[in-house]
């Protein structure tokens, strides 16, 4: 009986998702109780989503300022931010102005809107990637999936006009063209960027834009957890000793 | 003296206040000397940890209320800002988001303790009753926090729950533009559930009140399942229950901050991360994991209403269980076969949880109308009927003198098993 119990409860706690294509897991420096984002590599990351991504994602929960958290100073952020155009004051005589952005800005948006969004991509909606690392079963493993899974189809499928095929993507045809490509950005750092290095690069930093706390959470959480494991330890004691007398 | 309260208390401030509002006598009563049961295991730490979660998910409810806009617009947005702006903002949300698994996680292992030492019992029928309450009330609460974000799993799972109350004949329709404010899930959906999401736990707090009240009536269950017969067998709930408590609370944080810290996302559903799209369904609609197996046994019936009165039902058979099960024995202990058929209903219930969160295809769909039925058939069917044939296993003579040692030795004097005496 207990067996059976165990046996249940082991199975309950398989994916409930059934059916989601399987990813091949990936060594991510996020993962792990101490996991946290390699900066160089987020860096990359931040250089191919300006330089690929971001023609046709936005990222619109992100602050420039909060670049600070895979490790640019103050005046690095300040630099970048001000690469961008973003909608400033109404002037004298009312019109729009645009000015540089500054580090309180959010990221600029490629499209004024969905609407100008979809048009511009054949009718799909490139989805806002703050997030997008939490809101994909798989996280970090299916973005990776995705980005390196472009390829041709296998023989006998028919794959639909304007769209591609991709060996991760849910039904294997998805509307957006293989984005990386070797020697697609050149990273100041000397790092080879071929399709695998790009998009482990770009899915750290999507994982830094969707967790922007991950590093205060998992330091806060390890010293949670022993400090708990030291109260449990004591309070047991104590509980032993007031218990001792009783039969 | 006339009029006042005559209070122990020495404390000349606290005495002045006791003689004339004795709460501090009521807690000393109630909590300090109150006679509980010697023999707990570590099953009767699950209410007063039900009883700090309710604190813990009221307490984050107030701040991230604070910083949370409920405006269809602005929801969404809201959250993420509270989860990157608003200083510890995200341990927070993870508290609370956490906290309502680790809620039902704490209130299902609290009935399991119910069921297997028949706590529901004489005289303890409205304590259960009142528990089964307080149930479908964080039910209601857990439903309308999780829409509150208004990610894609909120919309379209609210769409889902509110779309069953149709099916009632007649005015089905009328109660659900009513829930909804409207002719669809919008804006004043999202206002009144915040409103009502706002308002339940202080609801439930009231109920919890009644629940605790029943049980200083009647005095706690215990794990052999007799009464108290006198003084040995009780303990002062002070300090032997508040340091079990305690110990039972270290380690319940313990599991709940490895939640919240490492893996805050794991019980819930990625597609929340997405904002609420009425033209896009998402490929698979599921409730967050603790209402998994009352969703199977609605999708286990082919018919919509049959389909929502099963479920409802599978807690209105909670509500009737004291007469159902007609074993005047409580314990599992000295019920051979009722022991074994409870752990099997959990087998079913984990069944019916696997079941919902698969799509009702295949071997799914008949997985879950067996279990639907075998849920059913141990309420509505074995335990009518296993009080009357079951022979109960002799019951101890009372709580300091536990019936045969393991291994049957020699009895100690006095300690002769009696057997079990129909009440």
């Amino acid at each position: 009986m207990r067996k059976l119990l165990i046996a249940a409860l082991l199975a309950s706690a398989l994916p409930l998702g059934a059916g989601a294509q399987e990813v091949a897991k990936q060594n991510w420096s996020f993962n792990g109780v101490f996991g946290t984002f390699d900066r160089a590599s987020a860096q990359r990351g931040l250089q191919v989503y300006a330089e690929v991504c971001a023609s046709c994602h936005s990222m619109k929960q992100m602050y420039y300022r909060n670049l600070e958290g895979i490790g640019l100073t103050p005046d690095q952020v300040k630099a970048f931010a001000s690469n961008f155009q973003v909608p400033g004051a109404l002037n004298d005589s009312g019109e729009p102005t645009e000015r540089p952005a500054l580090p309180s800005d959010h990221f600029r948006a490629p499209f004024a809107n969905d609407l100008a969004a979809r048009a511009a991509n054949g009718g799909a909606l490139p989805p806002d990637q703050s997030v997008l690392e939490l809101a994909r079963e798989g996280g970090p493993d299916y973005l990776y999936a995705v980005l390196t899974g472009y390829g041709e189809p296998p023989a006998g499928m028919k794959v639909g006009a304007g769209l591609y095929y991709n060996a991760a993507f849910p039904g294997h045809q998805i509307a957006m063209p293989q984005p990386l490509h070797d020697d697609q950005v050149t990273y100041a750092d000397g790092t080879k960027a071929t399709i695998a290095q790009e998009a482990h690069d770009v899915v750290t930093f999507l994982a830094f834009t969707a967790n922007p706390e991950l590093e205060e959470r998992h330091r806060t959480g390890v010293k949670v957890v022993l400090f708990l494991a030291v109260l449990t330890g004591l309070t047991y004691a104590v509980k032993r000793k007031i218990w001792a007398d009783v039969h | 003296m006339a009029g006042l309260h005559k209070s122990d208390i020495q404390n000349p401030v606290i005495n002045w206040i006791d003689t004339r509002l004795p709460v501090f006598t009521m807690m000393q009563k109630e909590y300090g000397v109150f006679p509980t049961p010697k023999n707990f295991n570590y099953f009767w730490n699950f209410g007063a940890l039900a009883m700090i979660n309710l604190m813990i998910m009221i307490v984050t409810g107030i701040f991230l209320a604070m910083n949370y806009t409920p405006n269809t617009a602005m929801a969404f947005d809201s959250v993420e800002r509270i989860m990157r702006d608003v200083n510890y903002g995200w341990m927070i949300r993870y508290i609370h988001m956490n906290g309502a698994s680790m809620f039902f996680i704490v209130v299902y292992i609290h009935m399991f303790r119910a069921l297997y030492y028949g706590s529901y019992k004489y005289p303890r029928e409205l304590l259960w009753m009142i528990g089964v309450v307080i149930m479908l009330l964080m039910m209601a609460t857990a439903f309308m926090g999780y829409v509150l974000p208004w990610g894609q799993m909120s919309y379209w799972g609210a769409t889902v729950i509110t779309n069953l109350f149709s099916a009632i004949p007649v005015v089905g329709q009328s109660i659900v533009t009513l829930l909804w404010g409207g002719f669809s899930v919008d804006n004043p959906t999202l206002n009144r559930f915040f409103s009502l999401h706002y308002l339940l736990p202080f609801v439930i707090t009231g109920v919890v009140f009644l629940h605790i009240v029943a049980l200083h009536i009647t005095g706690s269950n215990n794990p052999l399942g007799i009464d108290v017969k006198s003084k040995q067998d009780t303990l002062p709930f002070h300090p032997y229950y508040t340091i079990k408590d305690s110990v039972g609370m270290c380690v319940y944080l313990m599991v709940f901050a490895v939640l919240v810290f490492f893996a805050p996302n794991w019980l819930g559903h990625p597609d929340n991360y997405i904002p609420a799209n009425p033209l896009a369904t998402p490929a698979e609609i599921v409730p967050e994991w603790y209402f998994l197996p009352f969703y199977a046994i609605l999708r286990s019936v082919p018919n919509k209403l049959g389909g929502v009165t099963l479920m409802f039902g599978a807690i209105a058979v909670l509500f009737v269980l004291p007469w159902l099960d007609t074993s005047p024995v409580r314990s599992a202990r000295f019920r051979p076969i009722y022991r074994q058929l409870v752990m099997v209903l959990v087998v079913d219930v984990v069944l019916l949880g696997m079941v919902g969160g698969h799509p009702p295809e295949g071997i799914w769909v008949v997985l879950g109308r067996v279990a639907t039925t075998y849920y059913y058939l141990h309420f509505l069917v074995i335990l009518p009927f296993l009080g009357k044939i079951e022979k109960p296993l002799p019951l101890p003579e009372s709580i300091s003198r536990p019936v045969l040692p393991v291994g049957g030795g020699p009895l100690p004097g006095g300690a002769a098993a009696k057997p079990m005496e129909k009440i």
